[in-house]
């Protein structure tokens, strides 16, 4: 796991190795399962609706599927150019 | 060709080596993004671009894919930089050429547009307030959507 901007200083690493429970399969159930690893994990993922997900650095919708080994990355909405 | 970078870039160079030798070319389309030095009403002063390094250059690589299919064009530039940079500063180029310049034009708009909306680039901008990352725009989600709308191309 990545994340960029905002999300990186309130979840507190740039960076994580984590391991899918197995009903952890798509995009959707893998959000609502890293809320819960810890307080900052909650806090930075209370509003979903300024979180974007990258799996393999393409974006990806909550039905995509994730899996271990794949790199995801979460961040704010980017404010390029 | 893409470039993701820190350090800064001369204008006047690179279009020339992007229109070097290729006498096809009728007009050349450059928009460069600068560094405001206020931020809603209040002084910055620096401001710092995080990026995501690989995922970066691949949407880039896809955004002028998109525009070299959607455009006839002669030759495409994007330089984007990351790091701390301070007011006046350049942040991006986007430069486009064609044989005449609708197509350079068009697709220079669609360049800069979608990387305001699609390229994994965050800015932190330092006020006397303290440090705040910047909030994307739906205008900006806007002006990309148009895009989208086959008329419009």
């Amino acid at each position: 796991m990545l994340y960029f901007a905002w999300l990186r200083q309130r979840v507190g690493v740039a960076e994580e190795t984590v391991d899918l429970p197995d009903d952890v399969t798509t995009v959707g159930t893998m959000l609502a399962w890293l809320r819960g690893r810890s307080d900052a994990h909650a806090t930075a993922l209370a509003d979903l609706s300024v979180v974007r997900v990258a799996v393999n650095q393409d974006y990806a919708r909550d039905g995509d599927p994730v899996a271990n080994h794949d790199e995801v990355a979460l961040f704010p909405p980017v404010t390029g150019g | 060709m893409i470039r993701v970078q820190r350090e800064d870039f001369d204008i006047g160079a690179e279009l020339e080596a992007l229109t070097a030798g290729n006498h096809r070319i009728g007009g050349i389309a450059t928009f460069v993004g600068t560094v405001r030095d206020i931020a809603d009403g209040r002084p910055i002063s620096t401001m710092t671009l995080e990026h995501y390094p690989g995922m970066t250059e691949k949407q880039l690589g896809a955004i002028e894919q998109e525009a070299l299919q959607r455009w006839d064009l002669e030759s495409c530039l994007i330089i984007h930089r990351y790091g701390r940079l301070e007011p006046g500063e350049r942040i991006v180029m986007v430069a486009t050429t064609s044989a005449h310049r609708a197509a350079a034009l068009e697709s220079c708009a669609f360049l800069i547009d979608w990387l305001k909306t699609k390229a994994p680039f965050w800015k932190l901008e330092e006020t006397d307030g303290g440090a705040q990352w910047v909030d994307a725009r739906a205008t900006d989600e806007d002006a990309a959507a148009r895009w989208s709308d086959p008329s419009k191309s």
